[in-house]
């Protein structure tokens, strides 16, 4: 699971989509792999705006990744600083989570995933 | 300047609505002037060669562009065009090798014939040499005949056009993604031309983000990922994406392709659950949802949780072991059009399409509605028909919400929702039932 999903993910139970707790889901025993994708600066220009930016910085730094600046770059800004271009492709698209688990920070359910899928299915209780 | 774009005749109701999205993708401006179902020749307007060989580089259903240089109902009519349309343009061609080509569409032309309304065209004054393979230009001679020409010994084609082949356009791709060939399907997959065009209709290109959340297999992703989209899936089942794994799965089908870097995601979910945010997230949606005949229509939760307690308390001891698969029970399938709508509505961008497979009956009575939602404007709605049921692609536009009328909004919020009478797959699902009767009116 690409790190950019995290972003567009929350937990699927529907009493906890209200709480702000279930989102971003925080990884737990996350395996990372990495893959190498060729760079496509139109593609990370175009998801920007979608992001959601404090999420990601949530996300990145619990991965252990660097710092994320405070504020999203401009569309003009990330388009003129290609180590920032680099270095959120390498994030977003390039870094997997191809085992552990994401955990609702509300409910506490766990997601798993296997071989890079994530099963967000739920038991008959939750649904 | 004018053109003739020579589709292949072969489901006729996508072909404008796909050449219509293509204009969109290369933004431009095409204006049709005449366009038969009946006729694989299609006459536009477009500002320049270039904006034509664009349009049609990604067709699917279209095979070729040519420049127009004379319509008529004649061969006389169509001399007399092009010596009044054109005589600029022959010097440019005269020392350039050259060949023609004839094209009846339904009627025959015996070689001699051919050879006389080729020399038919003498005037234009073509000085260089002529070859029949790879020439610098190629003359088409297109004629239109009536239906059953060749039995009835019709004498003459009833439409003809002289153009200039300027480019083909990516018909080839059909066999490039063969089911045949391709190293994970399932019963459902859907073939790669049909899959392709769906992709077309939908604005799929480099740097968007589609979505499929009936993956199966990856079909749409696939070829969503063809024209350059980030692709991502889901499905109920987590077994029809991971497959036997390495080459038998949805991952092994796109890296197959050399499309791995247009993999987004794929995951199990369910879409009456879905993990997705509601955030304007997807520039497309594109899906085959399941029909409830070959493929079941279910959703997560217990049919009857009074009559088996012991599967709702498994969920609860047993919901976390890595092997552990949840309960799911039928669904009504005018209930998951519905909830499509909804979803696409909240998740895609504005102007983004979704684009999606419904069955129907082709009995009136038993046609299943197209669904509606006051977010989303239908854009085309194609049809492929088979005996007694068809298949449509319905493609909606995401309108941004400036646009939308809060009278419309307001109504479909309090819409009554849809009755979902009974438990069983039949009962929820009319088109189901008419299947398995074999579309014979309800007594």
């Amino acid at each position: 699971m690409k790190i950019l999903s995290i972003n567009f993910l929350s937990c699927a139970i529907k009493a906890c989509k209200s709480s702000s707790d279930s989102f971003p889901l925080h990884a737990k025993d996350a395996e990372l792999v990495q893959d190498e994708i060729e760079l496509n600066p139109d593609m990370i220009i175009n998801v920007l705006p979608r992001l959601d930016w404090a999420a990601l910085r949530t996300t990145s730094s619990e991965l252990g990744f660097p710092q994320l600046p405070e504020q999203p770059p401009t569309p003009f800004e990330l388009k003129a600083d290609e180590t920032l271009l680099k270095d959120l492709h390498h994030l977003l698209l390039e870094t997997q989570i191809s085992e552990g688990k994401l955990v609702c920070g509300n409910c506490g359910h766990e997601y798993a995933i296997k071989e890079g899928i994530a099963n967000f299915l739920l038991p008959s209780h939750l649904v | 300047m004018h053109f003739l774009i020579r589709f292949a005749q072969v489901h006729e109701t996508f072909r404008l609505a796909e050449i219509e999205a293509l204009a969109i993708v290369q933004g431009v401006d095409l204006k049709v002037l005449n366009y038969s179902l009946d006729s694989p020749f299609c006459i536009v307007q477009l500002p320049s060669v270039d904006a034509a060989k664009r349009l049609i580089q990604r067709s699917i259903l279209a095979q070729s562009i040519h420049e127009l240089w004379g319509t008529g109902k004649t061969l006389d009519e169509v001399h007399e065009a092009v010596k009044q349309e054109t005589p600029h343009l022959w010097a440019q061609y005269k020392m350039s090798s050259f060949k023609f080509a004839v094209e009846p569409y339904r009627g025959t032309r015996s070689s001699t014939k051919r050879v006389e309304l080729i020399n038919s065209f003498r005037f234009l004054g073509f000085d260089g040499p002529i070859k029949m393979s790879n020439p610098d230009e190629t003359f088409s001679i297109f004629e239109q005949w009536p239906h059953n020409s060749v039995p009835l010994g019709i004498p003459d084609p009833t439409e003809i056009h002289l153009g200039r082949y300027l480019a083909s356009s990516s018909r080839d791709l059909i066999l490039k993604l063969d089911l045949k060939k391709r190293g994970y399907i399932s019963t459902t997959s859907m073939d790669s031309e049909l899959a392709l065009v769906t992709a077309n209709i939908a604005l799929a290109a480099p740097g968007k983000l589609f979505y499929d959340p009936f993956v199966g297999t990856g079909s749409f992703p696939v070829a969503c990922a063809q024209f350059g989209a980030l692709a991502w899936g889901s499905d109920i089942d987590g077994r029809s994406m991971r497959g036997e794994g390495g080459k038998k799965s949805l991952q092994g089908n796109f890296e197959q392709y050399g499309l791995g870097a247009c993999l987004g995601d794929v995951f199990s979910a369910d879409l009456t659950h879905t993990p997705m945010r509601k955030r304007r997230w997807w520039d497309g949606i594109v899906s085959d949802p399941p029909y409830g005949v070959r493929e079941g229509l279910r959703v997560l939760g217990c049919k009857d949780p009074e009559k088996t307690p012991w599967l709702i308390e498994a969920g609860r001891t047993k919901g976390n072991d890595p092997d552990y698969v949840p309960p799911k029970k039928p669904y009504s399938f005018l209930a998951m059009l519905d909830d499509i709508l909804v979803f696409a509505s909240e998740t895609l961008v504005d102007d983004g399409r979704l684009s999606f497979w419904t069955p129907t009956a082709n009995d009136e009575d038993l046609e299943i509605p197209v669904p509606t939602h006051p977010c989303l404007e239908i854009v085309a709605i194609c049809i492929q028909p088979f005996n007694k049921w068809s298949r449509r692609l319905i493609t909606y536009r995401r309108i941004p919400d400036a646009r939308v009328s809060p009278s419309a909004l307001e109504e479909y919020a309090t819409r009554k929702t849809l009755e979902t009478n009974g438990t069983t797959a039949d009962e929820l699902n009319p088109f189901r039932r008419g299947y398995f009767k074999k579309f014979k009116a309800e007594e």
